[in-house]
């Protein structure tokens, strides 16, 4: 399968579903979604297509709080990258995949943890990495937390 | 304490303590143990439990998450015992001294008596900091 | 008989190196529930990361894990390559397929010593990794440094492969393959071993691919996946080699695996130093353009990930790393839970968790009253050995 094929594949499923096609190169798409479809997007790209999925990054992108899901397709070397913006800072939540991958369980706990974000049906969101006594409320991975100091000397 | 310190230097037990390093330090520390270079050749060996060591030998940046067991291991430590610190993260806190998540260098948590600066030191620096720790152990001997 | 005891593993162990604690809850023998909590190596390196040039970021992803201290930098220049669509010199890339080799040689046997002492083979142990010393040699002739190579840079590597050394880098392996055959033999057809960890801790294909599951832990549940194959980089496409895959899903494939993998290992470090082209090893790349770049990569405990954002400046806006053990780990589920507590040690152990780990199990009541160590499960485990070692008149 090449990336145009798997491109038009879900954007045929999925038409206006899709925001913005970037393809950065042959093995490279970033695709654009909102959050409320993840879900289901995810479920046709992991189990349909049978893609392997990465991981999860999130972004702060200062004005939205972006969720990447990465997936891979092992036989072509293609890896498909959904984007959700997330527009509300204050209360950002979206879908758990999790009901599609257990892998995705402990992005979603390190993500929760790190970026503040809830994901909707995971119950499991205990912390993962920072301390017991980590203050509530305080996202580390956010851009407004203190940036670790630069190197002056460069 | 100069009897004590007498049969100390003969044969150190070595706790070893991970609070939150890469590895490297680690790995070298067992390679230690391991035939090439084999420190039990000089009485030391690795102890599982704090409470059957003389020595901590501590490597990593001091994570939130860690530095209150060091604390607890440290206080558990058997008198007299001493503190080794084992490579740069240890000693300065290294390249991860700007983290959100790394508390306070291991040096304000307890008294340290070796540091064994490097990253990661090579096993032949940890025997020279064995040696060094002998040589104040005996030092103190004398000084009582 | 419902009488459940959790018992704490960790954080902190004398021969595994990174803490992380486990719960284990048993029911008599049984391992019925598994817990674990992670965090004690915590050091946000993402963060640290974008306020670093690209530059220092690679040696600040050289210390996430001190036995892939070639992968991560490998990754993070491959994502940035991925940004700014730079071509890097093919002595660079075969030079890079070397370090990455040598790499998976010695955290393969690395672990294979691990294991062994898990098992209460102690000899396995040491000489595991007193045969490790010759590739710890290598990587001091080639990169001037036994771990925390700074062999990498975006755009090429900053040192090249003196013809000279290439003779004694040849000797060293000649060494390291006869002792390989050697311990090989020894774990192979050691009958012992075959009933020790044969149909233990069987992580099966489906919930291999749930969990999407890499490396020798997913090629020994028959997944045939392999990022130096399926995703080329370095100089992969250019070298024969296999992919090793079994079916089996237990212990002992995923030891087989490993073994097998670092002969192909020995191999492809012997035709890239044979085919090593002459030329420049760096390609001086200057600036960075806005974009999002992804780097993947073979380490050796499965594919090593890297997404970078860029902003246009001279540091990432955004630096995602996950490392394999992050999808290995959350295997252990599937693969502890049924099995006995003198199993577990191994299980936990056989996905090489980036070694983190079982220092102080302590098996306690539930009223968390301490019972029993961490040595206790060793020694429960090594004990088994040796009742099966028994059976067979060995010991």
């Amino acid at each position: 399968m090449t990336i145009d094929e798997i491109i038009k594949n879900i954007s045929d499923r999925f038409q206006s579903k899709i925001l913005n096609i970037n393809k950065s190169s042959q093995k490279r798409a970033y695709l654009d979604i909102y959050p409320k479809d993840i879900t289901e997007i995810a479920r046709y790209i992991f189990k349909d297509m049978g893609f392997r999925f990465n991981t999860a990054s999130g972004v702060d992108d200062f004005d939205a709080l972006e969720i990447l899901y990465h997936f891979s397709h092992d036989r072509s070397g293609i890896v498909i990258s959904l984007r959700a913006m997330i527009k509300d800072r204050q209360d950002p939540h979206i879908d758990t995949i999790t009901t599609i991958t257990r892998s995705a369980w402990w992005i979603e706990r390190e993500l929760h943890e790190l970026f503040g974000i809830e994901f909707n049906g995971n119950s499991d969101l205990r912390p993962l990495l920072l301390p017991d006594d980590w203050p509530k409320g305080v996202y580390p991975m956010r851009k407004d937390f203190p940036q670790p100091k630069r190197d002056s000397r460069r | 304490m100069g009897l004590k310190e007498k049969i100390l230097s003969k044969s150190l037990y070595v706790f070893h303590l991970s609070s939150g390093s890469c590895n490297n330090c680690d790995i070298e520390l067992i390679d230690c143990l391991t035939p090439r270079y084999d420190v039990e050749r000089f009485g030391i060996v690795l102890v599982g439990s704090i409470k059957h060591a003389d020595v901590l030998l501590c490597t990593g940046s001091a994570n939130r998450l860690a530095i209150p067991r060091i604390k607890k291991l440290y206080e558990q430590m058997p008198q007299p015992g001493y503190v080794i610190v084992y490579g740069a993260c240890g000693s300065s806190r290294g390249l991860f001294k700007d983290s959100y998540n790394t508390g306070q260098p291991l040096d304000e948590i307890m008294p340290v008596d070796v540091y064994i600066p490097g990253c990661p030191p090579r096993p032949e620096a940890i025997i020279m900091g064995f040696e060094k720790l002998i040589e104040k152990i005996n030092s103190r001997k004398e000084a009582r | 008989m419902s009488h459940k005891a959790a018992i704490p593993i960790g954080p902190y162990h004398p021969l595994q190196e990174e803490p992380e604690f486990y719960k284990l809850i048993v029911e008599g023998e049984k391992v019925v529930d598994v817990d674990v909590r992670i965090g004690y190596n915590h050091r946000g390196i993402e963060k640290i990361s974008e306020a670093k040039s690209y530059d220092q970021s690679l040696f600040i992803v050289e210390r996430i894990c001190g036995i892939c201290s070639s992968s991560h930098p490998i990754a993070c220049a491959q994502a940035v390559e991925d940004i700014a669509k730079f071509e890097v010199p093919e002595r660079a890339l075969y030079i890079r397929t070397v370090c990455q080799e040598l790499e998976r040689l010695h955290s393969h046997m690395l672990w294979l010593g691990l294991a062994g002492h898990f098992l209460g083979y102690n000899t396995v142990f040491m000489w595991a990794w007193k045969y490790r010393e010759p590739i710890c040699d290598i990587f001091e002739t080639v990169t001037g440094n036994r771990q925390n190579y700074a062999m990498h840079k975006i755009g090429g590597v900053r040192r090249d492969i003196e013809k000279e050394h290439i003779p004694y880098i040849l000797k060293r392996l000649d060494e390291f393959t006869k002792q390989l055959n050697m311990l090989k033999g020894a774990v192979l057809d050691d009958p012992v071993l075959h009933e020790r960890l044969k149909g233990v801790g069987v992580l099966t294909k489906e919930d291999a691919i749930d969990y999407s599951a890499l490396g020798p832990t997913a090629r020994a549940s028959g997944i045939d996946i392999d990022v130096r194959r399926d995703y080329p980089y370095a100089a992969y496409d250019k070298i024969k080699w296999n992919v090793i895959t079994l079916e089996e899903g237990d212990v002992f494939a995923k030891t087989v695996v490993r073994i097998l993998e670092m002969f192909e290992s020995v191999s492809i470090i012997r035709q890239c130093l044979d085919k090593m082209p002459q030329g420049p090893i760096d390609s001086n790349p200057k600036d960075i353009p806005p974009g999002e770049g992804i780097g993947q990569i073979e380490a050796p405990r499965g594919e090593c990930f890297h997404y970078i954002k860029s902003d246009g400046t001279n540091s990432p806006m955004r630096h995602k790393i996950r490392a394999p053990t992050y999808m290995n780990f959350p295997t252990f589920r599937e693969t502890v839970i049924g099995e006995t507590i003198s199993d577990a040690a191994i299980i936990l152990a056989a996905i090489d968790p980036c070694y983190c780990c079982t220092e102080r199990m302590l098996i306690v009541d539930d009223h968390d009253k301490q019972v029993m160590g961490v040595f206790e499960l060793i020694r429960l485990s090594q004990e088994k050995t040796a009742r099966i070692k028994d059976r067979y008149a060995l010991s």
